[in-house]
């Protein structure tokens, strides 16, 4: 079909883009892994020559590791659980014939657009500040003692902040596949007496897995490097540390690049591994 | 969907979507009206809705205080010239994957998509420093190609499932009837594959303009944008609700209106047309 002519222009055009993600991943990579071998202080001394293993095995075992791990999970974790029910239910709602459908969708859409450090900002002080913020004000007004987000539910805190950015993504995504579904087999399946339960388990929710895998996928890779979220409100205290932020900490708050790069490390190792399944779904889907 | 509902049926959904609706748009809503209070009333106890005093000294208070105009050009600037240099890049890429598909096509599309899941956090230090060595640091150009580079991959997809849409035949005809590969490019495609490139420079100026990793890492007076402006009213001092809610809308305002006319296109590039 094409002529060699074509194919080597086509190929002197894909070119650049090639190069500069290959340089873009291989030399800032390269350069964390060789650091990660090494002790490391810009501050105080800098380079101070190999180490082995020495950064990695310090990275797991000191005492902010497995707290990370755990932060990172229940955050990840629980936006993940929040945005996908909520986005099923509410995609199922939006699905519904009703008046005013374009608007409610535009409001339902509207975090996503909003930038995290303003949505952090906005629900640290406006929300969950514990004199002046609107939910001190609601708990005061039923008789309850305000609560102290941010430093006694901190973790609930940041996923609330987190679930309501992602929200939109996983609701306009899980509507794009309902709208898909085809609309006679759920008629049939209605005239044949089928309660809306069976419906929903035994149609609609099979006909969605593809959808929800991918908002999985997605939602993990760009949850697990949530950072400014953190950064304006706890800054990692209270329990808020993240394997990035933790990174972020021994890299630019303590200068230890070669501990830091070593965390980097077992960071890109994660992300590759769930890299891997989203590939597999996207790639079967480059063949169709 | 031509099912037919009763009407009372469609009023109950009705309510209960918009219900639903505001409650998620609240806090957006919450901010814009806080905006125009006074700081006294926008820490009132109870808390006002829409009956105050609107004024707009907030706005003058952000624009007098900080320079936010410095801050609004460098977004543009960052977001507006990363998206634009990734066209320039991606546009003969998706355009070569699109027409002159090679049994390696799919690999390389694969691997262009990997390179997105690098977590930034690891390799921010070998960035920071190679931003020093090349005098990058805190400058607008140095942020325009870290943000081009990252969102790179989602541009190449994007267009490429754009391009893929636009039958081949066209193409061919235009090849018999004698015209060149620039001809082809400039007259043929160009025109059909606009649609797709503006949707695609659309996501990317929002997904750019709230980037929020490299452009609070990376910059510090000169050239930091409005999501580092924003940061800067973390340390609170005194009141300043109305104030941060007048800076917060300043700062989101062009970007959710432009959103607004993007979700489509929001499915269909952050999930590189796996959902369509």
């Amino acid at each position: 079909m094409a002529t060699q002519h074509a194919r080597s222009a086509a190929r002197l055009m894909l070119a650049p883009a090639v190069i500069l993600l290959l340089g873009w991943m291989l030399v800032p990579l390269t350069m964390t892994l060789v650091f990660s071998f090494k002790k490391y202080l810009p501050l105080r001394g800098g380079d101070l020559g190999w180490v082995g293993f020495e950064n990695y095995v310090r990275f797991v075992t000191s005492s902010a590791f497995w707290p990370s791990i755990w932060a990172t999970l229940i955050i990840v974790g629980g936006v993940l659980v929040i945005t996908i029910a909520f986005g099923i239910a509410l995609a199922l709602l939006l699905d519904q014939p009703m008046w005013g459908q374009g608007i409610v969708r535009i409001l339902v859409i509207a975090p996503f657009f909003v930038m995290p450090t303003v949505s952090a900002l906005v629900w640290k002080n406006m929300f969950m500040d514990p004199v002046n913020g609107l939910f001190a004000h609601l708990w005061q007004f039923f008789g309850a003692e305000p609560i102290q987000w941010l430093s006694q539910a901190s973790l609930p805190s940041i996923i609330m902040i987190v679930s309501w950015q992602w929200l939109p993504f996983a609701t306009l995504i899980l509507l794009t596949a309902i709208q898909s579904l085809d609309s006679e087999q759920i008629e049939a399946a209605e005239m044949d007496g089928a309660p809306w339960r069976s419906r929903f388990i035994y149609i609609i929710l099979p006909h969605l897995s593809r959808a929800i895998t991918i908002v999985l996928l997605i939602q993990t890779i760009f949850l697990l490097g949530i950072f400014a979220e953190i950064f304006v409100t706890t800054q990692g205290s209270f329990g808020t540390r993240t394997l990035t932020y933790l990174i972020y900490q021994r890299v630019l708050e303590s200068q230890n690049v070669g501990l830091g790069s070593a965390g980097g490390i077992y960071a890109v190792i994660l992300a590759n591994i769930i890299a891997i399944f989203l590939m597999r779904i996207v790639g079967k889907n480059l063949d169709a | 969907m031509a099912r037919a509902v009763t009407t009372q049926r469609k009023a109950l959904n009705t309510v209960a979507a918009w219900t639903v609706g505001l409650l998620i748009f609240f806090p957006i809503l919450w901010t814009i009206l806080t905006s125009f209070k006074t700081e006294a009333t926008a820490i009132a106890d109870p808390p006002v809705f829409l009956f105050f005093d609107w004024t707009t000294e907030n706005y003058a208070a952000v624009m007098q205080r900080s320079d936010y105009a410095q801050f609004l050009w460098n977004s543009i600037f960052i977001a507006g010239g990363s998206t634009l240099l990734g066209l320039i890049v991606a546009i003969p890429a998706a355009w070569s994957m699109a027409f002159v598909p090679s049994p390696r096509t799919k690999d390389i599309l694969l691997w262009m998509l990997s390179t997105k899941m690098l977590p930034a956090v690891g390799v921010l230090y070998p960035i920071y420093l190679l931003f020093i060595r090349l005098g990058l640091l805190d400058t607008k150009i140095g942020l325009t190609l870290v943000l081009m580079l990252i969102n790179l991959p989602i541009i190449v997809w994007m267009l490429y499932t754009y391009f893929r849409e636009i039958p081949g035949e066209i193409l061919e005809a235009a090849r018999m009837d004698g015209a060149s590969l620039r001809d082809e490019i400039l007259y043929v495609l160009t025109p059909m594959a606009v649609p797709g490139i503006a949707s695609t420079l659309l996501l990317n100026f929002i997904l750019a303009w709230n980037e929020a990793f490299w452009t609070l890492n990376l910059t510090a007076a000169k050239a930091a944008p409005l999501t580092a402006f924003i940061a800067s009213y973390s340390s609170p001092e005194g009141l300043f609700y109305a104030k941060l809610s007048a800076a917060s809308t300043m700062a989101i305002a062009p970007i959710l209106i432009m959103g607004w006319f993007s979700q489509k296109q929001l499915v269909r590039g952050l999930t590189f047309g796996a959902v369509k």
